[in-house]
């Protein structure tokens, strides 16, 4: 399966189509609605936001709160489209390059995937606990007030994912029949 | 009269939402099982290997199945020769999700006010108990864990009663499709029939009980169970809703008697991590 390490660069996901498999591994960064909320009204206000997104990956989870000894509870992907309305800004403004979550995105993120060459992974939904193997180091780094919303810096090790919707705007959720 | 103590209600409501959290249910996994033999994507398969991988590690660490632990749903068989001492029933269940949820470590999702506040209750209560009174002196206390991920394709239609069979099969399977990936497929979808709007709704979340892929014993809702899986599994969806011929692993049907006006139909899925735990004091 291929591997492939952040920061991911334009060149990197280029290549990428959906419908492929592979094992990411280095720095993501946790966010979900609530810190997307933060993120965009920074954004809009002018200020510095509290991390540099620039070719990095976000992946939308809340976890259960880490055992002790363990690093992080069971973290799966949690449902992309309470993002959507904040996506296609972060990443015109901040250079995000990678989104992982489950279900299908909106017409406007995919837009913006295609415009700026960003992608789309799914994780399994369901799986955090397997998912959680795959984190080896988690900590807040901002928003910290917000429980399981606050945004981690986690390291993953061959975390496995599933590329939904590429930079061409394939999109694997697109292929049903109703 | 028998007594049961309100504590020993406490602790056994607490074992419940540990157990139901850490281990997926024999038959779920068996179903899953199947599914790998049944899919014909091998990408699909992988997921599902995935989703059989994880109900392993879940067990072994111990870890939940998944992050959302779910809106705690009680349905309770009180025996009537039953008293429980020392508080009411309704207390001792939210009282043991509590415990469960805190001394577990699982994540509290609950917010006390759904439209204008949403602050998080911190313990996950509380919960929703179903009970019914039962003859004996038995209590079976069953809960199901129930994600906002699937629990959010819930849908309900007032059907007419002259209304074809083939529509409430197109509603259901409609239903689950325009989900896609969201309530994290294959889902094992409950439909409930008959009674009323409420009725309905909750007869749709009690057949997410029963073991999965268990027709229902009467002939006619069987086989409407398996026409509606057939749809569901022909579109496409697939684990994940990235594609694949397992969409679903079960339909099950309950039915109740209704007024001479009325057919309704209400849907609710569970999501591949089907949870449910039973005890009985």
């Amino acid at each position: 399966m291929l591997t492939m390490t952040t920061p991911l660069s334009a060149e990197a996901v280029l290549s990428l189509r959906a419908g492929t498999q592979i094992l990411l591994n280095g720095t993501v960064f946790t966010a979900r609605d609530a810190a997307h909320k933060r993120l965009v009204n920074a954004i809009e206000s002018s200020q510095k936001l509290p991390v540099d997104l620039r070719d990095q990956v976000l992946y939308y989870t809340g976890p259960t709160p880490a055992p002790p000894g363990k690093v992080i509870g069971s973290a799966g992907p949690t449902t992309s489209s309470r993002m959507d309305s904040f996506t296609p800004k972060l990443i015109e403004t901040t250079g995000l390059r990678g989104m992982i979550g489950k279900g299908n995105r909106s017409k406007e993120v995919v837009e913006a995937i295609k415009q700026f060459g960003a992608v789309y992974f799914a994780a399994t939904g369901g799986a955090g606990a397997l998912l959680s193997k795959c984190i080896v180091t988690a900590e807040v780094i901002c928003y910290e007030d917000l429980g399981p919303e606050a945004i981690y810096r986690l390291e993953f090790k061959d975390f496995p994912l599933t590329v939904a919707i590429d930079c061409m705007g394939n999109n694997l959720y697109e292929n049903t029949l109703v | 009269m028998r007594t049961i103590s309100y504590a020993t209600v406490v602790g056994a409501v607490k074992k419940l939402c540990i157990q139901a959290a850490c281990n997926l249910p024999p038959d779920v996994i068996q179903s899953l099982e199947y599914a790998v033999i049944k899919e014909q994507s091998p990408s699909a398969k992988i997921i599902l290997d995935q989703c059989i991988k994880n109900a392993q590690i879940a067990s072994s660490e111990p870890l939940p199945i998944c992050q959302d632990t779910g809106f705690a749903v009680f349905f309770v068989s009180l025996g009537s020769e039953i008293f429980i001492k020392g508080g009411q029933i309704t207390d001792a269940i939210n009282e043991g999700v509590c415990c469960g949820y805190k001394d577990a470590y699982l994540r509290k999702s609950i917010v006390s006010d759904p439209l204008f506040e949403r602050k998080n209750t911190q313990d996950n209560s509380p919960a929703i108990t179903h009970i019914n009174i039962v003859s004996g002196d038995k209590l079976s206390i069953t809960l199901l864990p129930k994600g906002g991920g699937s629990e959010n394709l819930s849908a309900l239609r007032m059907f007419k009663p002259s209304d074809e069979k083939s529509s409430i099969i197109d509603f259901v399977a409609t239903t689950v499709v325009n989900g896609g990936g969201n309530p994290c497929p294959p889902v094992i979808v409950g439909v409930g029939i008959g009674g009323t709007a409420d009725k309905a709704s909750c007869i749709a979340k009690e057949a997410l009980l029963r073991p999965a892929g268990t027709p229902n014993p009467h002939p006619g809702y069987a086989e409407l169970e398996n026409e509606i899986l057939q749809k569901i599994n022909s579109s496409g969806v697939g684990p994940q809703g990235l594609g694949g011929t397992v969409s679903a692993l079960a339909v099950h049907i309950e039915y109740f008697p209704c007024h001479i006006a009325s057919l309704p139909v209400a849907v609710n899925l569970n999501c591949h991590a089907a949870r449910k735990a039973t005890i009985v004091l």
